[in-house]
């Protein structure tokens, strides 16, 4: 038997892989999305509220930043246990994927903020005072100026986040949340089936690959900061250096 | 109108204070154009973000058609903004708008209906220029063309004041001069008061009617262009009207001479050297037309042992402003 025959043959790979796939992918997907929601906002709130941002307020902000460092400071792991009772309360459960986006999301919106916070930070002065000299509110230099100036980097900023989800659901597996860390584990570690460690590990390659290339075009595609993107690809020609004198 | 009085700014740094505004007045009248010159640190950045509160003054008043901003405080203060249209040094465009969205920006902020929106940014982009850029981004334009975009945006709110801060700075000199002509433009064509803040000479020549020195958070001179140019001696007629430096030949009297209007026109100085037989040797010179007035700016010199006495009391009759030049000085 060939080496593709015995993977096909391996229920490792033919049952319990498809199922893993799609409970990485429903972590990924669900606690995704609920870091842009929390992490979007409380990073604009971290710019907003900075000694030169829109509303200055030190002392929240002093608050909000310690919050988050302590967050970021515990590792993953140890995250993801303290917080069981938390997701037990939420979700019910405190096993299986969707439990899982709890501590996902939990230890992922501080990262994405921080992101979020530092793509703001890149949005030139000039364009804020031109807005406000516009005569906007805070709340519309927030909408039409910041978020949408900054939108090449918060896009970076999710993929850089989705690929770190990845890395964090699988690790969330092995404490119960299922997916593909959870079926690398079993069968590769606890049964030394190296076939399906093996072609998790390529899934997962391939996975966070995606991904990247995804959010690079999607970057490309939101930003229209240099002459030469998207709409005016303009190929300059070769200089003339092999025309002899 | 724009009437700022006695406009004081205080920073803070550390312990000590730096005064970077030291009692600024000045009013420009309706729709002319005033020119607010200075050397780097002379206090024109800090007066540009005075004037739209963009940093709260530390005392002094700045109105713009009687509405006072110093002391509005949110809605009064974007009401008031809202009546100044501002042009930037590198025009801080967004990236992410194109040249239409750039200029509806201020219309959308005031939630104007979205096809009037279209309609006036579109009409405003004929206006400076641009008709058929509407759909490019920032970054396909060149840097003349991103000042037009920031000049149209400035208008979309029907501002009465144009607030420009080193809005040709950037510029080569072609794309300047394009530049300055389409605001002495829209100025006549839109009745608008225009404040400029600029280091270039070259600006004030071209399109101000009066002009401000700015020197050490103070305005040092000020006046009409014609008046301020006229005045030998002024910092101001000295940069508006510059001399090359020319070694005096011999040891005769140098006298600087400067004559506008009507006696530009009149052969005085030949006619002087006739009076009194003496041969009036031209060092340097500089001729120019401001604000519609012919200005020369002449240093003359003496033959050796001539009295210059009564050649410059008989250019004084005639109308002309006369200095004995120091030797040391030319």
């Amino acid at each position: 038997m060939n080496f593709v025959d015995e993977l096909l043959s391996n229920p490792g790979i033919t049952k319990a892989l498809p199922v893993a796939l799609l409970e990485t992918l429903q972590m990924v997907g669900i606690s995704g999305v609920f870091t842009l929601v929390f992490g979007l906002p409380l990073g604009v709130f971290m710019h907003a509220t900075d000694a030169g941002g829109v509303r200055p307020m030190p002392a929240t902000n002093r608050v909000v930043s310690v919050i988050v460092n302590i967050t970021r400071s515990i590792p993953f792991a140890i995250l993801m246990v303290a917080l069981i009772p938390l997701s037990r309360l939420i979700t019910g459960s405190s096993i299986g994927p969707i439990a899982a986006c709890v501590p996902l999301t939990i230890g992922t919106v501080p990262f994405f903020a921080r992101l979020v916070e530092s793509a703001l930070r890149d949005v030139g002065s000039g364009k804020i005072d031109a807005a406000l000299v516009m005569g906007s509110t805070r709340m519309q230099i927030i909408r039409k100026v910041l978020v949408p100036e900054a939108m090449p980097g918060l896009t970076a900023a999710l993929t850089t986040t989705l690929v770190t989800l990845v890395g964090y659901s699988a690790m969330a597996g092995i404490t119960g949340g299922g997916g593909l860390g959870r079926l690398a584990y079993n069968y590769g570690f606890q049964r030394f089936d190296t076939a399906v460690m093996i072609v998790t590990i390529v899934i997962m390659v391939l996975l966070v690959q995606g991904i990247q290339w995804a959010g690079d075009a999607a970057v490309r595609r939101v930003d229209h900061r240099n002459a030469a993107g998207r709409t005016a690809k303009v190929r300059r020609p070769e200089p003339d250096t092999a025309v002899g004198i | 109108m724009i009437t700022v009085t006695d406009l004081r700014k205080v920073y803070h740094q550390g312990n000590r204070d730096v005064v970077a505004l030291d009692g600024v007045s000045l009013e420009v009248p309706k729709g002319s154009i005033h020119g607010i010159v200075g050397h780097s640190g002379a206090g024109k950045s800090t007066l540009v973000r005075c004037l739209t509160l963009l940093d709260a003054p530390t005392s002094g008043s700045v109105s713009i058609n009687g509405a006072e901003l110093s002391t509005a405080r949110d809605q009064d203060l974007r009401a008031a903004r809202r009546r100044i249209g501002m042009i930037f040094q590198h025009a801080n465009l967004m990236d992410s708008r194109t040249a239409l969205q750039n200029v509806a920006h201020p219309l959308e902020i005031v939630r104007t209906p979205k096809n009037e929106v279209r309609s006036k940014a579109a009409e405003l982009l004929r206006l400076v220029g641009l008709a058929g850029f509407e759909n490019a981004y920032p970054a396909q334009l060149s840097g003349g063309q991103k000042q037009r975009v920031g000049i149209a945006r400035a208008l979309a709110s029907d501002p009465d004041v144009l607030l420009c801060d080193e809005p040709t700075s950037a510029l080569d000199p072609k794309t300047t001069d394009e530049i300055l002509d389409l605001i002495h433009d829209l100025t006549q064509r839109l009745d608008l008061t225009v404040l400029i803040i600029t280091h270039e000479m070259h600006v004030v020549k071209r399109v101000c009617d009066s002009v401000s020195l700015l020197a050490g958070g103070r305005i040092i001179e000020h006046g009409r262009l014609r008046d301020v140019a006229a005045d030998l001696g002024s910092e101001l007629s000295r940069t508006l009207l510059p001399l090359p430096a020319a070694e005096p030949l011999g040891a005769g009297a140098v006298l600087e001479i400067l004559y506008s209007g009507d006696r530009a026109s009149e052969p005085m100085l030949t006619s002087a050297a006739r009076r009194f037989n003496l041969d009036l040797n031209v060092l340097a010179g500089s001729v120019e037309t401001l604000a519609g007035t012919q200005f020369g700016h002449l240093r003359i010199q003496l033959p050796d042992g001539a009295d210059p006495a009564p050649v410059a009391a008989y250019l004084v009759e005639q109308g002309v402003s006369v200095r004995l030049a120091e030797k040391e000085a030319v």
